[in-house]
């Protein structure tokens, strides 16, 4: 349907509506969340402003826009001002391969998966950069967690989303998505044993790549008052809630894509993108879950999960699936 | 020894391990009050800690002594703020003991009902702020501590209805207690009890069983029964570490003799052994309310005449040294009477500050996040600690 | 060691009579102060240490008053000494009790008395610039301190 346009119009529309579309929906995400919360800790949450609060992320986002621009004096101001930008820029970007329907994606590039798993971790330059470019000492311990975190959680996050490619036998999004179209028993959620098990290692990864409790040690409000984000207000704040919840969207997203079969649902073709989005809700509000119901652990227990217990599971389970791979399809089944 | 008046210098040696001075500032959501903790970090271990106290300094103990036996209890609940039944209990019990007044049975069953609600709240308060600072006030830790303030405002309520005051009260007074239960307030305190009892096995499921909470507990923060001793600790901390001293079993005061409970111990000495002893003493605390209520005699709330001046009161020579079990550990009071209608000198012995004592010994060889484990199971209560 | 032999073998030591109660008055002479805090931990197995402080007997000087506490057998001692008039040196109980690391600096600091072999004798409650000792009798409710900074 876009093909009637020239490639050039194409190129700048799309994007554009996708970032609009990604935008609105991480503003209303955290309303979400915040009513899910709420309602998990026998509260009501945002209510006031607008119907039931609906307009509360407005109010957020202007009150965000009209604070005062503080930077510290002592700030390396170049690295400062730039970190926000680098930090969202790949979150993006993520968005960039994720078809929503079928033929109704930016750039549904062949290597989708690996494009998405490779700029996801290259946030972790922005954040750095934030942590170090504030010149305070929490800022920088949080910064220097982040990068052992999410060094370290990247290759389980990694290799869980590569099960579902194994399974599927391509790198191309929509290709994996279409495996799973059909009926239900086709998602690789589904797959007997190692589909499950490549979920629950993929929810654990996401929870540690986004910072969310329980790994969530960069924020630390209780030790390190807000971590790497501690110097930013007004809009540069923003930029990096902005590009947090984004990324929580878009691992959610993928999530849904590799095992929840993107937009396969009952009812017409049209109302893929309708089931894709609420598959991808259902992810974002299980990690919600997760995150309002447990305390934080240490950073050493949190490596030592990853590389003692993590690391070696994901990677055993990734060789399991390719010799069952290769035995489903040399005995036919 | 950190040098407290530098604390701006960063020593970076790229040879060797580096050292970083971490302020823990008076400003901080996990200090629990206003507390500095000065840190010295290798890399993300602490090796030395200098803790800062005396922002709250009011000199209690001064004031005392420009105001009269009847003027001070209700300044008395302003040390610890968190438990202020059990500070008056203590100024009061001072004064009673240096001028040998009887306190009639029905008042000292209405402390006693009085003290333990009073620690179940305290308790609540503890956990609900320990878990939001290990879980984080945007995570798991805000959800528990939410439904601790939601049990402690029932318990605050029946204060209400019996002083007229949710936190501060001035409930105690020299010879009695000031106020009688109301009609219904029996009948009240029961269902809120009851309920706190089945609410408090939903909050220990919920935290018993969690792999995360057990991990950020168990080992963290040991505290041996030799070390405990000499440096004073009481009260959960000292019982966590397995020494079985409860004043309201070895030194009864109040007609405490006349309750049945359990004291708890745990022997490990750890964050999840003090964990568990406040647990357990949750559920004894309300045993002994159940009873008290069960058994509250009929009778005058005071022994002494209704006041009518402020300098009515006055002590015959002499001092004393009285303390009661709160929530934090031994609370005490020593008194020195000159006989006029103000005490001579009277000394705060505060359980949260030589429970805070016990930080420089303990902290060093942990990572800064057990910090926030240790003060938390610490539990002190700043008005306690800089009077 | 039970409380009877502890009241008998202090007041041998002493040379005085100790009173019998809970807790047992001890009053010993200044130069001893370290001394017996050492014989109670060891010997009488006071290992608890409650508190420490000090009063202002005017023309009388200060005392230092100790509790410490036998756990298990429910021996409590009350230690005072009195540093007499115009005396404000004590020996200090740190190399015994490590609990009186605290209380101590805060008997300097609202008492002034100055406690040999502290290792860190610094204020503790006030500021490291106040001037005078605000427990002390001669200290006004209301003296004016200056404002801070």
């Amino acid at each position: 349907m876009m093909a009637a346009l020239p490639a050039w119009l194409t190129l700048l529309i799309a994007p554009f509506i996708v970032l609009n579309v990604v935008i609105g929906l991480v503003t209303y995400v955290t309303l979400l969340e915040r009513k899910f919360a709420a309602r998990m800790q026998s509260r009501i949450g945002p209510y006031r402003v607008g119907p039931h609060g609906l307009l509360q992320p407005i109010a957020d986002a202007l009150k965000l826009m009209m604070k005062e621009d503080v930077v510290p004096t002592a700030a390396d101001r170049r690295i400062y001002n730039l970190a926000p930008i680098v930090f969202l820029i790949p979150c993006m970007l993520i968005f960039a391969t994720i078809p929503f329907a079928p033929g109704l994606g930016v750039a549904d590039v062949n290597i989708g998966i690996l494009f998405f798993l490779a700029v996801s971790a290259m946030e972790i330059v922005g954040l750095f950069m934030a942590g170090w470019g504030s010149n305070n000492k929490y800022a920088l311990l949080s910064a220097m967690r982040a990068v052992n975190q999410i060094i370290s959680y990247d290759l389980p996050f990694i290799f869980s989303a590569l099960v579902p490619v194994l399974l599927a036998g391509s790198l191309k999004m929509s290709d994996i998505a279409a495996v799973q179209q059909g009926s239900l028993v086709n998602w690789f959620i589904f797959y007997p044993v190692i589909g499950q098990l490549a979920f629950i290692m993929f929810i654990v990864s996401t929870l540690a790549a986004e910072n969310r409790v329980p790994f969530d040690i960069l924020e630390a409000e209780s030790e390190l008052v807000a971590g790497f984000r501690v110097e930013y207000s007004g809009m540069k704040f923003a930029l990096i809630q902005l590009g947090e919840y984004a990324h929580m969207i878009g691992s959610s997203f993928l999530g849904a894509l590799l095992f929840l079969g993107a937009w396969s649902g009952p009812g017409p073709e049209y109302l893929g993108p309708i089931w894709f989005l609420l598959k991808a809700m259902f992810i974002f509000l299980l990690v919600t879950w997760i995150r309002w119901s447990f305390v934080r652990i240490r950073v050493d227990q949190i490596l030592a999960l990853s590389w003692k217990a993590l690391l070696p599971a994901t990677l055993a389970l990734l060789i399991a699936t390719a010799v069952v791979v290769v035995w489903r399809t040399s005995a036919g089944i | 020894m950190l040098d407290v008046n530098n604390t701006t210098r960063v020593e970076m040696d790229w040879s060797g391990p580096e050292r970083l001075q971490m302020n823990m500032g008076p400003q901080h959501p996990s200090a629990h009050g206003v507390f500095r903790a000065i840190l010295g970090l290798q890399g993300e271990t602490v090796v030395d800690v200098d803790a800062v106290i005396g922002y709250l300094h009011r000199c209690h103990e001064k004031l005392s002594e420009t105001l009269t036996y009847a003027q001070y209890p209700s300044i008395a609940s302003k040390t610890d703020y968190v438990a202020a039944m059990t500070s008056e209990f203590a100024y009061v019990l001072a004064a009673e003991e240096i001028g040998k007044f009887e306190v009639p049975k029905r008042a000292q069953y209405l402390r006693v009902i009085v003290a333990e609600l009073q620690r179940i709240a305290s308790h609540l308060l503890w956990l609900g702020t320990w878990c939001m600072d290990m879980g984080g006030a945007l995570g798991g830790g805000a959800t528990i501590f939410l439904y601790c303030i939601r049990e402690r405002e029932d318990i605050l309520d029946l204060f209400e209805a019996l002083v007229g005051a949710r936190l501060l009260y001035g409930f105690f007074q020299v010879g009695g207690v000031r106020y009688d239960i109301p009609d219904g307030w029996a009948e009240q305190c029961r269902s809120t009890i009851d309920r706190i009892n089945s609410r408090i096995d939903e909050y220990e499921q919920m935290l018993v069983d969690n792999a995360f909470f057990l991990a950020r507990t168990q080992g963290v923060g040991v505290v041996s029964r030799e070390l405990a001793q000499d440096v004073g600790i009481a009260g959960p901390l000292l019982r966590g570490s397995g020494v079985n001293y409860d004043i309201r079993r070895n030194a009864p005061y109040s007609s405490y003799q006349d309750f049945d409970f359990r004291v708890p111990v745990e022997t490990d000495g750890d964050c999840y052994a003090r964990y568990r002893v406040r647990m357990a003493e949750f559920r004894q605390a309300i045993s002994i309310i159940r009873q008290a209520l069960d058994k509250l005699p009929a009778g005058p709330i005071s022994s002494r005449p209704a006041l009518k001046s402020v300098a009515q009161i006055r002590l015959p020579k002499g001092e004393a040294y009285a303390r009661v079990e709160g929530p934090r550990g031994e609370v005490g009071t020593y008194m020195i009477s000159d006989g006029s209608a103000k005490p001579y000198r009277m000394k705060w012995r505060g359980a949260s500050f030589s429970n805070l004592a016990i930080l420089p010994h303990i902290i060093p060889g942990h990572k800064v996040a057990d910090v926030v484990a240790i003060m938390g199971s610490v539990d002190p209560v700043f008005g306690e600690v800089d009077r | 060691m039970i409380a009877e032999q502890a009241r008998a073998s202090l007041g041998s030591m002493l040379g005085v009579e100790i009173g019998a109660g809970v807790p047992m008055v001890v009053d010993v002479p200044a130069s001893r102060w370290e001394e017996i805090a050492r014989y109670a931990k060891d010997t009488i197995g006071c290992r608890f240490f409650n508190f420490l402080t000090a009063v202002d007997w005017k023309e009388q000087g200060l005392e230092v008053v100790a509790r410490v506490d036998n756990l298990e057998d429910g021996i409590s001692l009350m230690l005072k000494t009195k540093l007499g008039s115009g005396v404000n040196n004590c020996a200090s109980l740190t190399p015994v009790y490590r609990g009186a690391n605290w209380m101590e600096r805060e008997c300097f600091d609202m008492f002034g008395v100055h406690f040999d072999n502290h290792p860190d004798l610094r204020r503790i409650l006030l500021e490291d610039g106040w001037e005078g000792h605000p427990l002390l009798k001669s200290y006004a409710v209301d003296t004016p301190h200056p404002p801070y900074r």
